[in-house]
């Protein structure tokens, strides 16, 4: 297991907790995570590690609890030592760190692919479209879709589409992303498509990623650690082999052979 | 009958004149009146949305008709005057806007929930959401149904009648008063026009339509 104790994290919550009216979907979670690591949430459906995502991309506000994003609080303010709720502007500025994929691409539709990757670096960084072009062809172009630069999403497949997404999101440059079951929406055929294109970019090592999946095998090959969520709490968490090969929790064990019978 | 006709078409022409410039005037204030109530009415104040909300409401609520009279007859004892063009205008603007701002409302919130969650994620701040993400892609949906009421506002111009303001419909009655035994020649002539009219408008429309949606459809 990574000991980064030396090291700080650029992503930190703290106790969060959430509810919807009285059903209590997260209660009371820590997780820290750290720069360019890589960890996969994995657990049950409604488990809660889609919202533990969201509240990270602001999203979904927390009930309670603080999240930090490099080492500044994301949904709070200090103001004479006391936390208050951050006003959008604060969210403004925290946001730029963080990226997000979406299981159903929210590509936008009436833009086409280049204006989709370039029109956040234009509009939010202040890029010139010149500028902005030239990364986002290097973009699409390390997803493999430069030859569709002209196209409008509609006449994409989904796999297409959500590497559009990706680079989309990488133009950003953001320091950590969560990619929510990206996969998930997909056709089996066109999943490996997406999951090559998220292990490359693993691979370079950049930023922090929050993969939230069912892929099993994904998560094993690409995660430095495995969060495994179940009725709203982090049961269990270690690197790969140790969730895989030797699942301590009952619960864990459980989800894992009920997995792999499905597989 | 063609004599009837060649009789009857040149004063309905410039009858013609003034229902087109009404319907032009009152469709530009009427679009406008629907966009600004439109956003009003989502707007993250509750006073902006209370107070479009209830201008909508009286001016749907009552007919347009009245309202041409309050404008014409009732304002001038409160100092304000209006020629009829200016009433016409402004009364037909408004009520058709109202109308039009239910349209603008519902399809800005039709759009998936989905875009507005990834312009977030892009880090776009409240108004370019609105503007590059929602609003091109609720106009493409706002478009039929505008096309719809413009068609109903260029016949309900025909109200301006009874503040005797000289547009298609009042040459037309006035031409019936004088010739009684025509009536069966004006009045068709007069459905025929108001036809080709809307036929142009639909025309229009469909153009646009094609314009805002091309290659785009998700």
């Amino acid at each position: 297991m990574n000991m980064r104790s030396d090291e700080k994290p650029i992503v930190r919550y703290r106790n969060i907790r959430k509810s919807y009216g009285d059903l209590e979907v997260i209660k009371g979670i820590d997780l820290d995570i750290f720069p360019a690591e890589k960890i996969a949430v994995i657990g049950p459906s409604g488990s809660g590690k889609t919202t533990l995502g969201r509240m990270l991309m602001t999203l979904e506000e927390p009930s309670s609890g603080t999240i930090e994003v490099d080492g500044e609080l994301l949904w709070h303010k200090k103001v004479n030592g006391k936390l208050v709720r951050a006003d959008e502007k604060h969210l403004h500025k925290i946001r730029g760190k963080i990226g997000m994929v979406f299981q159903h691409f929210n590509l936008f539709p009436h833009m086409t692919i280049l204006r989709n990757v370039t029109e956040a670096p234009v509009r939010v960084k202040g890029m010139s479209r010149k500028e902005a072009e030239k990364i986002g062809m290097e973009m699409l172009d390390k997803v493999g879709l430069i030859d569709k630069k002209d196209n409008y999403p509609s006449q994409l497949s989904g796999g297409q589409k959500q590497r559009v997404a990706i680079a989309r999101a990488l133009v950003m440059d953001p320091k950590v992303m969560v990619f929510d079951e990206v996969t998930s929406a997909l056709d089996p055929e066109l999943v490996g498509e997406v999951l090559n294109v998220i292990k490359e970019i693993a691979r370079e090592g950049k930023m922090a990623m929050m993969l939230i999946t069912h892929e099993m095998d994904f998560a094993r090959e690409v995660a430095d650690r495995v969060i495994f969520t179940a009725d709203g709490r982090i049961v269990e968490e270690g690197p790969p082999e140790q969730i895989f090969e030797h699942p301590k929790s009952e619960r864990l064990q459980n989800f894992l052979s009920r997995f792999m019978a499905k597989v | 009958m063609i004599g009837a006709i060649a009789q009857y078409l040149p004063p309905m022409l410039k009858g013609i004149g003034v229902t087109v410039q009404l319907t032009l005037f009152s469709s530009v204030l009427a679009l406008t009146v629907a966009f600004l109530l439109g956003l009003c009415r989502l707007s993250r104040y509750s006073l902006v949305r209370g107070i479009s909300y209830t201008f909508v409401e009286i001016i749907r609520g009552t007919s347009l008709l009245v309202q041409l009279f309050w404008f014409y007859y009732v304002m001038p004892f409160f100092g304000v005057e209006f020629s009829a063009m200016t009433t016409g205008v402004l009364a037909i603007g408004l009520n058709y806007g109202a109308y039009g701002s239910e349209i603008v409302r519902s399809s800005i919130l039709a759009v998936p929930k989905g875009q507005t969650e990834a312009a977030i994620a892009l880090n776009l701040t409240r108004w370019q959401r609105m503007i590059h993400v929602i609003i091109p892609q609720a106009l493409m949906r706002m478009v039929p149904p505008f096309g719809n009421l413009l068609i109903e506002l260029l016949k309900g111009t025909s109200l301006v009648y009874f503040i005797t303001l000289a547009d298609l419909t009042y040459i037309s009655m006035t031409l019936r008063n004088t010739n009684y035994a025509d009536s069966l020649i004006i009045f068709t002539l007069l459905l025929l026009i108001y036809f080709l009219i809307a036929q142009l408008m639909t025309l229009g429309v469909r153009w646009v339509e094609k314009r805002v949606t091309a290659g785009r459809l998700a």
